[in-house]
């Protein structure tokens, strides 16, 4: 049940307990318990929404910022990454392979808080070597939901 | 002109569908829950090979029974799923949807007088392509306390010495219902001892929510007697490709390909290239879409029994096959009303056959918030009727 549950609320969270009972053919008692288990083990984090803030008149700038750093003995990238993901204004860190170590994605108001985030708090790191910041122009799909998408149902409306 | 048409054709019946299609049509706002194919898109990666084949010029024809990858591909498969092996060389051939070959196949089987034996309700082309073939069709009505599954007495009483092929429709179009291994194997010890063919249309095995769909080819002493119907519309949610498949014996292969060749020349080369993928690469979707499907099937069940409302449960297809007899209305009264009243469109089951009458096939191959809507509108009506 664990994968389907999972698989259910991860595109939509604020489905209910008795329907989520029913789509997965199970008592309702059980899914409460593991979805409990899920949340007390860490496997399920957080409930979000998904907005597309681009309808919205609130101004956001997304940016994804490519850092390069030196590993620290005995905690690989474990403590520049907590330096880093503690700035409550950093929405992302991953470690990455490939040409640069950490990918850092940034929501602000304007382009200047972010310019500002780079170069204050980000760059002045001892472990950072550099960075180099990407702005996002345009979100197309995000957590696997296409923005703007029409989807008319085409379909004869009766075949056999 | 004033030259007769074939009266063959004149007196087949058009589908019992296109009647109410024309009902519906002209209600704009409706919402259907009458569709026979997948809501899902054709997953991207087998678009793609379609795109990629269109872009290297694939354009021209295949040869006669598909290309030869593909039949590999087809034969890995149903080793791999069905346990069932068979000769890409000889004994497969790629058809315009399992429709084609539903028609092909019959035309190979069957001489003038031979009786086509129809479990019913069941899709609706066996009956005619029988009577094109040349057939006599013989109906057997099934029957809602058997869910819907042909049982060893009804294949009995219905087998006489003219008899020469039973057609097996599971999992089933319009009920739902599927026939599980045990099942099979009573229904085969009959079909061998009066040495009879099957053509056993598997279009839905993929979406099979009870164990694992079993293809009665791969029973003892069966696999030399059937032929076994299955496609790419159903599983992969590609319907508009126009791709199916069939396997049986060299010999009837051998026949079934002349009618093709010369009807039909080729399957579609495009499709043919993307259902390549499919076969390689499909397997993740095809059981991401069976889950969505089955939370469906089981949100339909769960509605129906909320309002009272019976229903055996099915285990296979994308069809719930609820019964409103307790209305006192016919088949067609209750679903005229239905889309009249509250504006859903769900076929009614005399569509399929006879024995359907009493029933309604209502299709999940909606989302679940169209679903939610429509349920909650048939629970107005059924709730009005009850007064």
């Amino acid at each position: 049940m664990r994968e389907e549950l999972l698989s259910v609320l991860e595109k939509n969270s604020r489905i209910d307990l008795k329907e989520l009972a029913v789509l997965l053919g199970a008592e309702e008692i059980d899914v409460a318990n593991e979805i409990k288990k899920l949340e007390e083990e860490g496997i399920i984090c957080g409930y979000h929404t998904l907005i597309n803030w681009d309808k919205t008149s609130i101004d956001k700038v997304s940016a994804l910022i490519e850092v390069k750093v030196t590993p620290q003995r005995g905690q690989g990238f474990d403590k520049i990454a907590e330096r880093i993901y503690n700035y409550p204004e950093v929405r992302a860190v991953y470690l990455i392979s490939g040409g640069y170590d950490l990918l850092v994605t940034l929501e602000e108001k304007t382009l200047r808080e972010i310019a500002n985030f780079v170069s204050d708090k980000l760059s002045t790191l001892d472990s950072v070597l550099s960075t180099a910041t990407h702005f996002v122009l345009k979100k197309y799909k995000d957590h696997g939901t296409v923005f703007d998408k029409k989807h008319e149902d085409e379909r004869e409306i009766i075949t056999p | 002109m004033t030259k007769p048409l074939s009266e063959v054709v004149q007196n087949i019946k058009p589908s019992g569908i296109r009647k109410f299609f024309d009902i519906v049509s002209e209600m704009k706002d409706a919402i259907s829950l009458g569709v026979g194919e997948p809501d899902f898109d054709t997953p991207w990666h087998i678009r793609d090979e379609g795109i990629f084949a269109l872009e290297k010029g694939k354009t021209f024809y295949t040869s006669n029974s598909g290309l030869k990858e593909l039949r590999e591909e087809i034969c890995n498969y149903l080793k791999r799923k069905q346990n069932v092996a068979y000769d890409p060389l000889s004994e497969v051939i790629v058809t315009v949807g399992g429709s084609e070959a539903i028609d092909i196949g019959l035309r190979a089987l069957v001489n003038p007088g031979d009786e086509v034996i129809i479990p019913q309700p069941s899709y609706v082309s066996y009956e005619p392509c029988a009577v094109l073939a040349g057939a006599k069709p013989v109906i057997i009505n099934l029957k809602a306390e058997n869910e819907f599954r042909l049982t060893p007495e009804e294949l009995q009483s219905a087998i006489t010495d003219k008899t020469k092929v039973l057609i097996l429709p599971y999992p089933n179009n319009p009920t739902g219902a599927i026939m599980e291994r045990k099942e099979l194997e009573e229904i085969a010890k009959i079909i061998i001892e009066n040495d009879i063919y099957v053509m056993s249309d598997e279009i839905y095995a993929e979406l099979t929510y009870k164990g694992e769909h079993v293809s009665i080819a791969s029973l003892d002493g069966m696999k030399e007697r059937t032929i076994l119907i299955n496609g790419f519309s159903k599983a992969y949610a590609m319907t508009g490709w126009r791709l199916g498949y069939a396997c049986a014996p060299k010999e009837i292969i051998r026949q079934m390909t002349k009618i093709h060749q010369f009807a039909i020349m080729c399957a579609p080369t495009t499709s043919q290239y993307a259902a390549v993928e499919a076969l390689k690469n499909g397997d993740d979707d095809v059981e991401s879409m069976r889950q969505a499907y089955n939370q469906r099937r089981r949100f339909l069940l769960n509605a129906f029994k909320e309002m009272g409302l019976e229903c055996f449960e099915p285990y296979g297809a994308f069809y719930v096959f609820p019964c409103i007899k307790e209305f006192g209305m016919t088949s067609e009264e209750f679903a005229t009303r239905f889309l009249e009243e509250e504006r859903v469109a769900a076929i009614p089951g005399n569509a399929f056959g006879e024995s359907g009458e009493g029933f309604l096939r209502i299709s999940y191959a909606y989302s679940l918030d169209n679903l939610k809507i429509a349920m909650e509108r048939l629970k107005r009506f059924i709730e009005k009727l009850r007064g």
